[in-house]
């Protein structure tokens, strides 16, 4: 089986961004892969650009990542030279003009997620090509094919901020049990106007879906607990 | 090469970036390998407008939809726009080519609003200008992925015309881009005639984009429909259309089959 460990580092990928009634959740997995083989396996994939704003980034890891700290760096100036806070609108059009203007070059989707006094928390979509999207939830990368009927089921309006990540970490989960690109574990950003909060959920702590079973340290101890002569016929 | 602004600056007004351009000095062998924008592929695309005049403008249908490959990925996407006073621009193709042409045309009317002469740009100097942009596009090999339809009411007269992404323009009573180019123009060759009311014409817009849905895949149920007059430009709130099912033939037209068909 050729693992094409010269393939580009690409982020397979789950992530979503959710608004609720006071802010935006941004969920992702946590798998980045070359081409076979799972390079790192608790990757951050919900990067800061402000104290206020956030992006998932999703597709090649190089590029997401380079365009990132470019939109990074231009809106500590603008920052400085606005005197107060970058919106997540003025975030997402950066990003846009990276996109669209290196549409040729890039392959990343990236979801802008963040929370300002003027608009309150605030989604964007920037597919692939340079579209910017704004929605009250956002799905991208490899695994969210698996989602699009989950979110048109499960999603509401002015959801509780325990509500929309409990949705996103629901979400997120049901894409990794379907998409080998993405696995590890979920983590959540949230979002408000009282600030941010990381949360880490590994693979342990996620619901089971179907066909998954508990999992155990070892078969001795299942074979332990279920009696003196379990192999008997 | 990476496009990067040069220089950066934001006044409380708008946010202005100077981008690097690659200075030509004529020396078309050196600058082509430098020269990677090339002719692209679409990601995310809009599907059919269709417009036709009426007794008092035009009148511009779109559904919603803006489609990634065969995902119908975006459902709320505003494919018709008001460009000044008197014009409304529909695109079918990359939306974010068509999000860069209204960038474009937001520039065009500012300026216009400048000269502060009481003139304002019609619908014909609008698709003039987006025929200049699209054929010089085309000629570089790097169009913009669009089918755009322009119309527009001015000093009474209406217009619409239509611009593809290889800079074919032309003026005509009714047009349709993308599939409605199949479907609904044969519709409105036959039922199209001068000055139909707007219910009328709302009613043939429907009957076309009623078609599109049951025949066209990247269609979806939720639509607008914009009105263009001497007065302005109205665009509807989003709405879906009944579709019919009941032909007894759709029933169970397997019955009397030998296998599945």
């Amino acid at each position: 089986m050729d693992l094409n460990l010269d393939a580009p580092h690409s982020m397979g990928t789950t992530i979503i961004g959710v608004t609720y009634n006071g802010g935006v959740v941004l969920g992702a997995d946590s798998r980045t892969s070359t081409g076979m083989y799972v390079a790192n396996r608790a990757s951050d994939k919900i990067t800061q650009l402000t104290d206020n704003v956030y992006v998932c980034r999703s597709g090649s890891a190089a590029d997401s990542q380079v365009v990132s700290d470019y939109v990074r760096y231009f809106l500590h100036q603008h920052t400085i030279q606005l005197g107060q806070p970058a919106t997540v609108k003025v975030s997402a059009n950066l990003i846009r003009m990276l996109a669209y203007n290196n549409k040729n070059m890039l392959q990343t989707g990236l979801i802008v997620g963040g929370w300002d006094k003027y608009e309150g928390g605030k989604i964007y979509g920037i597919p692939l090509g340079g579209t910017v999207v704004e929605q009250p939830f956002a799905i991208g990368g490899s695994g969210s094919s698996y989602l699009y009927g989950f979110f048109d089921q499960a999603w509401k309006e002015n959801m509780t901020k325990e509500e929309a990540e409990q949705l996103v970490v629901k979400a997120v989960s049901l894409a990794i049990a379907r998409d080998g690109a993405s696995g590890g574990v979920v983590r959540t950003v949230i979002i408000n106007s009282e600030g941010v909060t990381r949360n880490f959920y590994p693979g342990d702590k996620l619901q089971l879906w179907h066909e998954e079973l508990e999992p155990q340290n070892s078969l001795l101890d299942i074979l332990n607990a279920a009696g003196p002569e379990p192999m008997a016929i | 090469m990476f496009l990067l602004p040069v220089s950066f600056s934001i006044n409380a007004d708008y946010f202005f970036l100077q981008f690097t351009i690659p200075i030509d000095n004529g020396d078309s062998v050196k600058n082509a390998e430098a020269d990677s924008q090339r002719t692209l592929y679409p990601y995310v695309t809009g599907t059919s407008i269709v417009a036709i005049k009426y007794k008092d403008g035009v009148l511009m249908a779109s559904d919603m939809g803006g489609s990634y490959g065969s995902t119908l990925r975006y459902k709320n996407i505003e494919r018709m726009k008001a460009i000044g006073k008197h014009s409304l621009l529909g695109a079918s193709g990359e939306i974010s080519d068509f999000q860069e042409i209204l960038r474009y045309l937001d520039e065009l009317v500012l300026n216009d609003n400048m000269w502060d002469d009481g003139n304002s740009l019609g619908p014909k100097e609008v698709h003039n200008y987006l025929t200049r942009v699209m054929y010089n596009r085309r000629n570089k090999f790097n169009p913009l992925w669009n089918t755009l339809v322009l119309g527009g009411v001015k000093n009474g007269e209406s217009y619409l015309g239509m611009v593809s992404m290889i800079g074919v323009s032309f003026e005509d009573n009714h047009v349709a881009t993308g599939f409605g180019n199949h479907l609904a123009r044969p519709i409105l060759r036959d039922e199209w005639h001068a000055d139909l009311s707007f219910e009328d014409g709302v009613k043939l817009l429907e009957k076309c984009m009623r078609v599109l849905l049951y025949r066209d895949r990247s269609a979806i149920n939720k639509l607008q429909i914009a009105k263009i007059t001497e007065e302005g430009v109205t665009v509807s709130q989003p709405y879906s259309l009944k579709t019919f099912w009941e032909f007894k033939a759709f029933n169970n037209p397997t019955a009397g089959a030998e296998g599945s068909w």
